[in-house]
């Protein structure tokens, strides 16, 4: 209880100080020219914000329907081995930095949208799969057990039961999994992937402060829209029983 | 009817059978508790019923068909299951939870809802309230109700209940338990109920069996268990104060003269010394014109004085019914300070009475025949 309120307490002062930052910021674009300049690329602004977006849907939608099956068929009885394994390999993976995958993924497949499409997708599994696994596993075995002795079958207790309870576990990974996904799209640039990146690096190499920020303030404010996509999902979709939020 | 025969399971590593060639037969209608320390096998024992945990060897048969006939999935469908965690889905409101296996078997919706809310209503929880609810937003006691309704949703005929109200704080649980009870009286089901304590199963069985190291020691009604117990585990585990427990279970009736001479209020005094000499006894009950106890007279007085018993009564204390069980009688006689009482029906008409000598012979009769 104390938890929540000091979390909502938190919030606040959050959003609070995110638009103090936000008004700041504007005031100095503006007075220092930058906003203008931003104007000027408003059509590439749309254009690659487009783009963008789509390599944050295939790869992140993509990443979704292969992840949580994988996460589930891991969990299956008799699949304990293997399930130790690929957590141990999802484990590794995470530590291996976002830019040596992009990098990883390009030399397998060259330049363009494919590679970066992959190099996403594989970032964005892992935390999908690992969260898919953690929170079926973490479903109280009483829970199955009781389901099991009034005759549910496997496929009833997998809809009914586990994946109703661990929901909320799974939503958090895919939040993180999307987080990651958007922030990561820009680096996709440098393997011929298009997107926002491209303002931002060409900003930097041109020394275009005004066009770095065309490509970073955009990208920015998808991340933020794409976690508050997720978290009203999560609050909305998930049977008040097993939400925390509600 | 569940039967077991011969059945065994030695768990994959395990040096010692947790279940050692167990036979037992739980007849239709009757509630038999599994009862036994902490791994005795009890809960093993019950979960073959339902083949969560398959047996090593023997059979278990259920209405005379053999529980590896068919399906288990199917099998479980008809065997309601009650397990101590409740293991009610947090995830489900309380109708969904209690209409689960009807659900399941495709029950019209309307009538599997009709029928939680009566099932409801049958533990005095108002389903306008709760239907809707979640589990989380309910207290123990309530989860435990929730619990067993979810398990006779469907009508099964028969349950099989693991230390159903062992999460219950002891007053709670008593109110289950008499709840449960009375349930029972209506439903008849066929009841397997695993507990480890001795109380529970003297109060909730009919049959009790007793569980040490996988077998089954000793399968008898509580009294005779409490009576005549095997061997010296068994009557060390009924404990030391197994005669106080037996008077829980005797009724009045057990223990009472029936049909004892009684006088009335235009009787004379000389007639009524003379009835309880003829019989032994040291005071004798006046009753009215349709047979209602209204005083006593004892024998001195009676012997001392003339006149009729109407004008020499004196007032019972108390009185006791004839359903009541040995120990409120017991304690009735100590708190008035008498050595007997007498029995009336919910009519207050006399039906006998007991005596404190009778009830200590009727134990100590049972001890002998032991
Ligand atoms: N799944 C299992 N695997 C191995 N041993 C088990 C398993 N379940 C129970 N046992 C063992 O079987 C014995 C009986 O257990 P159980 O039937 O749960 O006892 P009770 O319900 O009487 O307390 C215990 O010694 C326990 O350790
Ligand atoms: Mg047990």
């Amino acid at each position: 209880m104390a938890e929540q309120v000091a979390m909502a307490g938190i919030q606040r002062l959050w959003r609070i100080a995110t638009l103090v930052l936000i008004f700041a910021l504007g005031a100095w674009a503006w007075a220092s020219g930058l906003l203008p300049t931003m104007a000027d690329l408003w059509d590439d602004i749309v254009y690659l914000g487009r783009q963008h977006i789509i390599l944050v849907a295939i790869s992140g939608g993509l990443a979704i329907a292969v992840g949580i099956p994988l996460g589930i068929l891991l969990t299956r009885p008799g699949m304990q081995r293997y399930s130790n394994i690929a957590l141990q390999f999802l484990n590794i993976g995470a530590t291996i930095p976002t830019l040596a995958v992009l990098a990883l993924s390009m030399s397998i497949l060259g330049i363009g949208d494919t590679p970066a499409i992959f190099g996403l997708f594989v970032l964005t599994l892992l935390p999908i799969v690992s969260n898919t696994l953690a929170g079926i596993r973490a479903v109280p075995r009483h829970l199955i057990e009781a389901a099991t002795g009034m005759g549910l079958s496997r496929g009833q207790i997998l809809w009914q039961v586990e994946l109703p309870n661990a929901l909320f576990v799974i939503y958090a990974g895919i939040r993180t999994a999307l987080a990651v996904n958007v922030g990561t799209v820009p680096l996709a640039f440098l393997i011929g992937g298009g997107g926002l990146g491209e303002l931002i690096f060409s900003g930097i190499a041109l020394n275009e402060f005004g066009m770095m920020l065309a490509g970073a303030i955009p990208t920015a404010l998808l991340a933020i829209m794409v976690d508050f996509l997720m978290s009203q999902m999560q609050l909305w979709t998930i049977p008040r029983g097993v939400n925390p939020l509600r | 009817m569940i039967r077991l025969e011969n059945v065994t399971k030695v768990f994959p590593g395990a040096a010692m059978p947790s279940v050692d060639h167990v036979s037992m037969e739980v007849p239709e209608g009757e509630i038999c508790v599994l009862l036994g320390p902490s791994g005795c096998g009890k809960t093993t024992t019950m979960k073959m019923v339902n083949r969560l945990i398959e047996p090593s060897s023997g059979k278990i048969f259920i209405d005379g068909k053999d529980t590896t006939d068919h399906d288990a999935v199917q099998l479980r469908r008809t065997l309601g299951y009650v397990i101590q965690q409740i293991g009610l889905f947090p995830n489900k409101t309380i109708v969904d939870n209690i209409c689960i296996v009807p659900d399941i078997l495709g029950w019209d919706r309307a009538k599997s809802r009709a029928r939680a809310a009566e099932l409801l209503q049958m533990v005095a929880l108002d389903p306008g309230i709760y239907l809707n609810r979640y589990p989380k937003e309910l207290s123990g006691g309530q989860q435990q109700r929730i619990g067993v309704l979810r398990a006779i949703a469907a009508d099964p005929p028969v349950l099989l209940m693991d230390e159903p109200f062992g999460a219950i704080d002891p007053i709670n649980r008593e109110i289950i338990q008499d709840e449960f009870l009375k349930m029972q009286a209506t439903m008849k089901k066929t009841i397997m109920f695993v507990s480890h304590d001795i109380d529970e199963a003297v109060k909730m069985a009919d049959r009790i069996a007793i569980f040490n190291e996988g077998r089954l020691v000793q399968y008898d009604t509580p009294d005779n268990l409490l009576a005549h117990p095997k061997n010296r585990f068994v009557s060390d585990f009924v404990g030391s104060d197994r005669t106080l427990k037996r008077l829980q279970l005797l009724k009045v009736t057990d223990a009472m003269m029936h049909d004892p001479p009684s006088v009335r209020a235009d009787d004379t005094l000389a007639a009524a010394a003379a009835l309880m000499e003829e019989n032994g006894h040291s005071s004798i009950v006046m009753v009215g014109p349709n047979g209602r106890v209204r005083g006593f007279v004892d024998l001195r007085t009676a012997r001392e004085t003339k006149g009729k018993v109407g004008e020499n009564h004196e007032t019972l204390p108390t009185t006791i019914k004839t359903d009541e069980n040995l120990r409120t009688a017991v304690s009735t006689m100590f708190r008035h300070d008498v050595t007997w009482l007498a029995c009336v029906d919910d009519d207050r008409v006399f039906k006998g009475y007991v005596t404190l000598r009778g009830i200590t012979h009727l134990l100590g009769e049972a001890h002998r025949d032991g």
